[in-house]
């Protein structure tokens, strides 16, 4: 019942934490990778040491490929942002960085995409969104069907996609901070990991309202419903449940952020927010504002 | 409750097969590997690119000039050729797939070449892109011919030779042959229904003359026509059916893949430690059965990769360790459940049946949105998203389904009907008594 009473401290909690992420997404902005602009990132590893990255600056600005963006990596290494490259323009990059030969390198990886390419992806990743999110709604809109006392079952939908946004708003906050101190890029794997918090958090909101939905059920008819006592019943019974499933994922994708393959960290990163904010949301904020729905019905009513 | 056990023995004893399976089957693990029977040696885990280090080249096809119901099969004899000449290149398990701008994503049409275990990829880009167009061209009418001072007639090409409506657009397939008296590697080609009769309309119209066959403008052969061709087979060359340009390319270092698979299977072994150790500290004994139906949960999920075979990846690696994750979702679900009918007064044995049944419901409702976004994250399609969506899609319904078995029966062996205070603080958890 706490949940239910201290409601609107939640609440607020949840609305500052948007207002802060949507404010970090405009000051920040988030930086587009070549997966969706297009480009060419070369990743080498030197040998012994590493020349100075000035002097790599002025070797690659000799072939004249526009603008260059060059970052030391580890101990040897250093990545180089570019335009698309071709095969030819490919090897050219790679002889000057010998620097005359005096350097030995190996290429670690080498990625260009082609603009039209990056065109496609975008368009992919934004149908897919689209997609997620309508398929999610009509999940919902499915699954709540049969509900509709006190509150209709369209507001649980509704408040499923409030929390839904919240739940994505926040990573991709935190996202535009990695962006902003460690170049973290919206690459492909950003769009896959917004759409699995669509998916997964979805279901901790769900099981909640599940529960709701069964206590109401098995209310007694002759008895008036106590819409907010049913509720944070509800919300107490799935609370354990709710946190220590989530946990569970927390805890694996910590392995994964600090012991996991380089090209997964901020992709486990981003899941992990989504997974903690999600929860936070199903039991401190979609509950809270299912009792607020609630009121403002009563309100209309009288 | 004998009956019971049995289920719990056969559901151990097919975990133990499965794991055995796994072990021996995979090289890095057994040293015996090499001796193993082909059934084991044939099911290694597959790497991606990411892992297993290699190329990945997207070509984008030009098929402006093509009928649009002639797009697909065009596609595939694209396909064809340049499969043919990767394997010519020598490279071991190439895969060369199209992939279409589809009526939803309207895009263009590519084509997508991995080479896996090739850094070095010029040659290889060179062979698949060199030769757009393959023409054909009959001879020059007399009064084009050049005659230069002396009266001699100039054998330059250019003027030699008119184009005709026939090119590589209407091969229908071509396949490598190799000379059965020579043993040299030539192509044989098959023309489709407009090309054939194009063929057999050149060849008839030619006969005593030469027919020169351009490739990418240059003149490889110009054999004389002996008789009209009307079968539309014959000749040796191997031409793009349209031209296609490399749009994206993706090396990576075998040195990169391998450190990407290690980091992989430390942090999935870490995080099933992390979650085996939460499960027995908060479930106590039910914990204990749901970290064993987690580890034949991984067990089977390791053994589909095999078998199905999935491409593993990065991406695809973290799909599976975020899966066991969530694998334990539907079984803390149903000890939720099972805690709270024991509240309320039932034996251990009712609490357990009405747990699972009253969970199943949240647990069906929970896992659908996961598996929605799997779905339509595999239609989004790139390998690396395919590679993620797939396992973790796969890690969703494999984890539900042992759930509601393998926990069960577990479970249900572990009551043995007793109902005293050890088995109710057992079954209980965490602070809870």
């Amino acid at each position: 019942m706490s949940i239910i009473k201290h409601r609107k401290i939640f609440v607020i909690i949840s609305i500052a934490l948007v207002v802060l992420s949507i404010l970090a997404i405009f000051v920040f902005g988030l930086k587009i990778g070549i997966d969706f602009k297009g480009g060419a990132l070369t990743e080498i590893s030197y040998s012994d040491t590493r020349p100075d990255q000035s002097t790599i600056e002025s070797a690659v600005s000799s072939l004249g490929f526009g603008t260059i963006l060059i970052q030391p990596a580890g101990d040897k290494e250093y990545i180089i942002k570019s335009r698309d490259l071709s095969e030819k323009e490919h090897n050219d990059l790679l002889e000057v960085l010998s620097i005359n030969n005096s350097y030995k390198f190996e290429e670690k990886s080498f990625n260009s995409i082609g603009p039209s390419v990056g065109k496609e992806l975008t368009r992919r990743a934004l149908l897919s969104i689209v997609l997620v999110s309508l398929a999610i709604i009509i999940f919902i809109a499915y699954a709540f069907r049969k509900v509709s006392k006190p509150v209709s079952s369209w507001k649980y939908g509704i408040i499923a996609i409030i929390t839904l946004l919240h739940d994505v708003l926040i990573p991709v906050g935190i996202f535009t901070m990695l962006s902003k101190y460690y170049g973290a890029e919206v690459d492909t794997l950003f769009v896959v990991a917004i759409l699995t918090i669509l998916g997964v958090s979805v279901s901790d909101t769900i099981v909640i309202f599940d529960r709701i939905r069964e206590n109401l059920r098995n209310h007694d008819s002759h008895k008036k419903i106590d819409f907010k006592e049913i509720v944070g019943r509800s919300v107490n019974q799935s609370f354990v449940r709710s946190i220590s499933t989530s946990l569970t994922v927390i805890l694996v994708l910590l392995a994964l952020v600090f012991f996991g393959p380089i090209t997964t960290k901020y992709f486990s990163l981003m899941i992990m927010a989504g997974m903690f904010f999600g929860t936070y949301s199903s039991i401190f904020l979609a509950s809270p504002l299912l009792t607020y729905a609630e009121d403002w019905q009563d309100r209309d009513n009288k | 409750m004998k009956k019971g056990i049995l289920g719990a023995l056969i559901i151990l004893a097919l975990g133990t097969y499965l794991g055995v399976f796994v072990f021996k089957s995979e090289p890095r693990l057994n040293s015996n590997f090499d001796n193993e029977k082909s059934f084991y040696q044939k099911h290694p885990f597959r790497l991606g690119l990411d892992l297993s280090g290699g190329s990945h080249l997207v070509y984008k096809a030009d098929v402006s000039e093509v009928e649009k119901s002639e797009v697909p099969e065009l596609m595939n004899s694209l396909r064809d050729v340049i499969e043919r000449r990767v394997n010519i290149f020598g490279v071991s398990e190439p895969v060369v797939q199209i992939q279409g701008g589809s009526f939803i994503s309207g895009g263009d049409e590519q084509l997508i070449v991995d080479l896996p275990g090739v850094t070095d990829v010029e040659k290889a880009i060179e062979m698949i892109g060199q030769t757009p167009l393959l023409e054909f061209k009959i001879e020059a009418p007399i009064e084009n011919l050049k005659v230069d001072e002396n009266g001699q007639v100039v054998f330059d090409t250019d003027s030699a030779y008119v184009s005709t409506e026939l090119t590589g657009r209407y091969l229908k397939k071509a396949t490598l042959q190799f000379d059965p008296s020579t043993r040299e590697p030539m192509v044989s080609l098959l023309f489709d229904e407009t090309g054939t009769k194009l063929f057999s309309q050149i060849t008839k119209e030619n006969i005593g003359k030469t027919v020169a066959i351009y490739l990418d403008g240059a003149l490889i052969s110009n054999p004389v026509v002996r008789e009209e061709i009307p079968s539309g087979e014959g000749l040796n060359s191997g031409a793009l059916p349209v031209p296609v340009t490399l749009v994206s390319k993706q090396t990576i270092g075998a040195t990169l893949g391998e450190s990407a698979v290690q980091a992989g299977v430390k942090a999935a072994i870490i995080g099933f430690l992390l979650v085996g150790l939460f499960l027995i500290a908060w479930y106590r004994l039910s914990g204990l059965i749901a970290t064993l139906a987690l580890s034949i949960f991984v067990i089977i999920m390791l053994f589909l990769f095999k078998l199905i075979p999935v491409t593993l990846t990065a991406a695809g690696i973290a799909g599976f360790v975020i899966s066991i994750g969530i694998a334990v979702d539907a079984n803390v679900l149903i000890f939720e459940r099972v805690k709270e009918e024991l509240k309320s007064g039932k034996s251990v044995k009712d609490s357990v049946n009405a747990g699972f049944s009253r969970a199943w419901f949240s647990i069906r409702d929970s896992n659908t949105s996961s598996i929605i976004t799997a779905i339509i994250l595999f239609w989004f399609g790139t390998s690396l998203v395919k590679g993620f969506a797939l396992v973790f899609g796969m890690g969703v319904l494999v984890s539900m389904l042992s759930a509601i078995t393998i926990t069960k029966i577990f479970l249900r062996v572990v009551n043995f009907g007793q109902d005293n205070k050890i088995i109710r603080f057992l079954f209980s958890s965490g602070i809870s008594r």
